[in-house]
């Protein structure tokens, strides 16, 4: 029988697997729920976070570089995020949405390549920042606090999030302009704004996971393909478009991954491919999403 | 009198005098023609079939390259491991991505547009996984290199054909299969099944309205689809004398939708042009540099700003232009 403290081991592993889609995955979501563009360039975003972190810590020094690197990471995607959206993807919001995944693809193979060019195809890593570099005796497993703060700070940018979306004036925009974006701008908003700025907070979203994720995952050329990917079966359980439907659709992916370990030790990404053909058959709109028209 | 000539030109059997040409490749051209034109048939085969489901179907599929990658195995599989002749591994390619089409099919033909889109690709990214994990049948990371080439003695007999050389002989193969698929499926897109899938495509509530089961007909599509691209892979594993995890992988299913809207989606012949245009231009570019994807990125962005119609799009407007009749040229 297996160990109740290697249950719990799996449980927690499962638990910062889920925080870090997550972080992605609502990004991902929110710009889908918002502007109807599924962002194939996501991961790339993410990609390039984790880069610009590794350049950022190069540059001050592992003691004091790693949080700086983190801001700077999120800040200079949110940034590259602005930019996309008012040059290129802007111009195509009337075509069909064939032209708007086919630019998102466009910019996965160039950032992809031009990720390539400048830092190369060796394997980078960075080490955790020392305040977070120890780890907590808990009920038999041990626990990097580096995974602690990193769940605590998903937690809180979910409860955050929310209550920006439910509660703030901004947040009831949002959520017009994901209703009926003319009818929004008849009534004078400027919804343009508000897109630009959905998706430079979608933006700034990966760009922090990616540089969050160093300590913890080696920054490797295809990791923004592996991580779009996981991040597109993180919606299609939850639901595209729906932010607790993140949330559980991330806790669910993780935790099946972690045990789906324990059952089939090489082939476990299969239980989630299996958990979400199910989720399809039974609800094709995702656990917490609505069906479309 | 302008006219009248476009007219005749128009209506000349200008595939026939393409496939005339294709063939005669390996007497007037060197060896290294005869790689290029059996990459570009093998390409152009896949793209048609992609665009059997864009253009035709308007059902936009990211994971394509599955069925192609499926069929690939299949026959180099039967060929490399079990000897078998290249007919029978030919059909069973066929017919393994088209059971694969099947299953897939069923679950993303619940969904629609984007979540299509995506669910295509999630499903692809599960074959990759399998071919590149399932060591003892797909040799996993190490790939199946040396597959067979099939065996084409008979050919021998044959006066001209007999001089050639084995690559020679199995162009000629390819480019007959090739041609042969893109007849039935010019011929499948003619017919009332393909105009209901151009009407679901048009406008999927009504065609679902006057009484057409939408999914089935979707799902129909995508076998077809698979199915070919299915024939496309088993050549193009053969072609390539190996089948790698590589094949599978997703930038391949970017680089044959760049093919099918680089050459048109609205029109038949669109992804042949496209498919051509893009393995010269891949020649070309990769003897300069090794960053191929940033240049099928950058001119993915031009097209879908300057010319959405892709080239085929281009010459008919031309076409149109200079007084000719443009429409038989449309799928």
């Amino acid at each position: 029988m297996v160990e109740p403290s290697l249950l719990f081991g799996q449980f927690l592993g499962g638990l910062t697997t889920a925080m870090f889609l997550f972080l992605i995955a609502s990004g991902l979501s929110l710009v889908f729920g918002v502007m109807r563009v599924l962002n194939f360039a996501h991961g790339s975003f993410y990609m390039l976070g984790a880069y610009l972190a590794w350049q950022t810590v190069q540059l001050l020094g592992t003691t004091h570089g790693f949080w700086p690197a983190v801001l700077a990471a999120a800040l200079g995607v949110a940034l590259l995020g602005a930019v996309i959206e008012r040059t290129l993807l802007r111009q195509l919001y009337g075509r069909e949405e064939l032209y708007q995944l086919l630019l998102t693809y466009a910019l996965v193979l160039i950032l992809g390549d031009a990720a390539k060019a400048a830092w190369g195809t060796r394997q980078l890593s960075v080490s955790r920042p020392p305040i977070l570099a120890g780890g907590i005796e808990l009920l038999g497993t041990t626990l990097p606090t580096y995974n602690l703060f990193v769940m605590l700070l998903g937690s809180a940018i979910a409860v955050g999030g929310w209550l920006a979306l439910t509660k703030s004036s901004a947040g009831r925009m949002v959520r017009a302009a994901a209703l009926d974006r003319e009818m929004l701008g008849a009534l004078g908003a400027n919804v343009g704004a508000i897109y630009t700025g959905m998706f430079v907070v979608s933006s700034f979203l990966a760009g922090l996971s990616g540089a969050l994720v160093t300590p913890i995952e080696s920054i490797v050329p295809g990791m923004d393909v592996e991580i779009i990917v996981e991040a597109f079966i993180v919606v299609v359980i939850g639901g595209l478009g729906s932010f607790w439907g993140t949330f559980w659709g991330s806790l669910i992916y993780g935790e099946v991954l972690s045990f789906g370990i324990l059952v089939f030790p090489s082939f476990s990404i299969f239980s989630v491919f299996a958990l979400m053909a199910v989720i399809l058959i039974i609800r094709p709109w995702g656990l917490f999403g609505r069906p479309i028209r | 009198m302008m006219s009248r000539i476009g007219s005749l030109c128009v209506r000349l059997p200008w595939m026939f005098f393409a496939f005339l040409a294709m063939l005669s490749i390996p007497w007037f051209g060197s060896r290294y023609d005869v790689f290029l034109g059996t990459q570009i048939a093998i390409d152009s085969l896949f793209a048609v079939s992609l665009n059997l489901l864009v253009g035709t179907t308007g059902l936009v599929s990211f994971g394509h390259v599955a069925y192609f990658g499926i069929g690939a195995y299949v026959c180099g599989i039967l060929m490399k491991t079990y000897g078998a002749p290249f007919i029978v591994a030919l059909l069973a390619a066929a017919m393994g991505a088209a059971a694969c089409a099947a299953v897939f099919g069923y679950f993303c033909v619940r969904l629609t547009r984007i979540y299509f889109a995506m669910l295509t690709l999630a499903f692809s990214q599960i074959v990759w996984a399998i071919c590149f994990k399932w060591d003892d049948v797909t040799g996993g990371d190490q790939g199946l290199p040396d597959v067979p080439y099939p065996d084409l003695h008979w050919m021998s007999a044959i006066p001209a054909i007999g001089e050639l050389r084995i690559d020679d002989r199995f162009y000629l193969v390819a480019v007959v299969v090739v041609a042969l698929s893109l007849a039935v499926m010019r011929r499948i897109i003619g017919s009332p099944f393909g105009r209901m899938l151009t009407a679901i495509r048009e406008n999927r509530e009504r065609a679902a309205f006057i009484g057409v089961n939408v999914r089935a007909y979707e799902l129909a599509a995508f076998v077809v689809a698979g199915t070919f691209a299915g024939i496309a892979g088993a050549l193009f594993g053969i072609f390539n004398r190996g089948v790698f995890a590589d094949y599978v992988y997703w930038p391949k299913s970017a680089e044959v939708m760049i093919m099918v809207i680089l050459g048109g989606i609205q029109y038949f012949w669109g992804p042949v042009a496209g498919a051509a245009t893009l393995v010269l231009l891949n020649q070309e570019i990769t003897s300069y540099t090794e960053y191929w994807p940033l240049v099928l990125g950058v001119i993915l962005v031009v097209l879908l700003y300057a010319f959405p119609g892709g080239i085929v799009g281009g010459i008919a407007g031309l076409a149109r232009l200079v007084g000719l009749n443009g429409s038989r040229v449309r799928a």
